[in-house]
């Protein structure tokens, strides 16, 4: 997550369970915050981008439909009526954004925000820059592009962890080598040979390396989606949609 | 937090995806394909030193559905050593959890690929046969396909025809082996089942090849259940390339291995095998009674090179005597 935002960081929810629905659906407040920490870092850049290009919306009403949607979340217990049997919890959040979207005109229903609600520090700017990567989405593309975005924005979460983590236990290196070879463009034109004389280490060291962080990002990344998720189901079918690779 | 680019994403998605082989004697080269369950990959044994194939589940899962399955179809195949089936090499769990088999790697065509290169319908009719041997072969080892489809066969570069993915292969009642799945086992199969294309809710299978029991998720599927796929199999052989008209009798064959009531199909594989073989061979087949008349044209079919040499021979002779001098 980006560091001018005070959501975002290590949640609290045990790997194996479906925690992320049961707190946001929790009377207690601190509960409902734990939720948020967890869906607002992974969520709010795909709601603010797919506001901004799918829904047309200038820069500053994306901001304020972005932060309304994730104040509603929680104020209006929108994740009461989600059933994972029926659909993905991603589905339905974009589902939701498209609620919330055609009904902005109604600005003066709008939930007013401040008062005893925070307003959320989100990097709109960084967002932004990010949007000149984009192509608007095409018709009866929404939830795809929801989706790649959704994607993005997960990995971008997974790769942060990984690199805290690796540098935690001196593996700075092995991190290192996952961005040449998955993350840089035209990282694995390298060899294995060239890599290790410019790290100063063995060829076998580059292949071992590269296949703990490999391994370490995967663990992550199921991780993340584990707390997302809302049954077994659904995350073993996101982590298919994740995972899931066209042949070359 | 670095912008990752869509090229960035798919090789991290491959890169998440990829079998973990440190600490195996297997070394990656490159992926084969991607099903539903999982992905096959083509890896180097680095101690006999030649390429496999491996095949390991993608995602993972509480229930172990899917890594029972998978277990499942090792050991199914495993113990189905015929030419026609793909043998497996080795099966075990890798690095990071996920269970895994290598088989042999098949350098082929899929069948419904392959059939561009083969107009005639007697060769598709017997590579028919082939499959009918393999899968006649599995039954009468007690064991079920259940997802026998043109996509599930492989043509080799020399012709071999190989009946390819038993995921959803089943012990058949019949047989009593510890190796069987057990019931709870069975089950959480059943919960997994999203497959593409051969898990559909409570059913496995893939829709269009499934026989009606089987479509109904009836718990004893028996040899018929194969019997009526093997039948749209043929269908599907007879439906590409040739424009001409499916010969009667061989749409019969068709139409009875694919009967909706199991009892009126042919009850056995070889039984669809042999009327097959009579066919190409010019012989009655059992699904298609004929009259005198049908019975004259298919004897005069099969003798058509004589028929036609004693007819030469006749007109000769009428000729001879015709213009005899004199």
């Amino acid at each position: 997550m980006s560091e001018d935002t005070h959501l975002g960081g290590r949640h609290p929810f045990p790997s194996t369970r479906w925690s992320v629905i049961e707190a946001a659906r929790s009377e207690r407040a601190e509960e409902r915050q734990r939720a948020l920490d967890v869906l607002i870092p992974a969520y709010w850049k795909p709601v603010y981008k797919y506001i901004r290009l799918h829904w047309h919306k200038e820069q500053e009403e994306a901001k304020d439909l972005t932060q309304d949607f994730f104040v509603r979340l929680i104020e209006k217990q929108l994740l009461d009526r989600f059933d994972s049997s029926r659909a993905r919890l991603r589905t339905y959040l974009r589902v939701c954004v498209d609620g919330l979207v055609m009904n902005s005109d109604k600005a003066a229903q709008r939930l007013k925000r401040g008062g005893d609600i925070a307003l959320l520090s989100l990097d709109f700017a960084s967002a932004e820059g990010e949007l000149q990567e984009l192509q608007i989405p095409a018709p009866g593309g929404a939830e795809e592009f929801f989706a790649q975005e959704f994607a993005r924005s997960l990995f971008g979460l997974a790769l942060e962890r990984l690199r805290r983590e690796c540098e935690d236990k001196g593996k700075g290196l092995h991190f290192q080598l996952l961005e040449l070879y998955d993350i840089d463009e035209g990282g694995k034109n390298f060899t294995y040979e060239e890599v290790a004389r410019r790290f100063a280490i063995k060829a076998t060291d580059v292949t071992n390396y590269l296949a703990f962080a490999r391994r370490e990002f995967r663990r992550i990344v199921l991780e993340e989606l584990r707390d997302m998720t809302a049954s077994e189901d659904e995350f073993r079918r996101e982590a298919q949609a994740l995972l899931g690779v066209r042949l070359g | 937090m670095r912008w990752l680019t869509d090229s960035a994403l798919e090789r991290l998605r491959e890169a998440a995806d990829a079998p973990d082989l440190e600490g195996t004697r297997y070394r990656l080269i490159n992926k084969l394909g991607q099903g539903g369950m999982g992905g096959v990959y083509r890896v180097e044994d680095r101690t006999l030193e030649r390429e496999v194939a491996l095949k390991v589940i993608s995602i993972p899962e509480c229930s172990g559905g899917w890594s029972a399955r998978l277990l499942q179809e090792a050991r199914v195949i495993a113990k189905l050593e015929h030419p026609g089936i793909v043998p497996v090499h080795d099966a075990g769990t890798l690095p990071d959890g996920r269970p895994y088999y290598t088989m042999k790697l098949v350098q082929g065509k899929r069948l419904d690929e392959h059939l561009k290169d083969v107009p005639g319908l007697s060769d598709r009719l017997r590579i028919f046969l082939r499959i009918c041997d393999a899968v006649a072969f599995a039954h009468a080892h007690g064991v079920l396909h259940r997802d026998l489809k043109p996509a599930n066969v492989m043509i080799g570069p020399f012709g071999e025809v190989l009946v390819m993915d038993w995921g959803l292969s089943k012990l058949l009642g019949t047989v009593a082996s510890a190796r069987n799945l057990t019931e709870p086992e069975e089950n959480k199969i059943r919960e997994a089942g999203s497959d593409e294309g051969t898990a559909h809710g409570s059913v496995l299978g893939t829709p269009g090849y499934m026989s009606p029991e089987q479509t109904r998720g009836d718990a004893l599927l028996d040899e018929r259940a194969d019997v009526y796929s093997l039948g749209v199999v043929l269908e599907f052989l007879m439906a590409q390339g040739s424009p001409q008209p499916v010969p009667r009798a061989l749409a019969a064959i068709r139409r009875q291995a694919m009967a909706d009531d199991a009892a009126r199909r042919y009850q056995k594989v070889p039984d669809i095998a042999v009327d097959v073989a009579h066919f190409l061979d010019g012989l009655p087949v059992s699904a298609y009674p004929e009259g005198p008349f049908g019975h004259a044209w298919r004897w005069m079919s099969r003798n058509r090179a004589w028929i036609l040499l004693l007819l030469a021979y006749m007109i000769a002779r009428a000729l001879v005597i015709f213009f005899r001098p004199g």
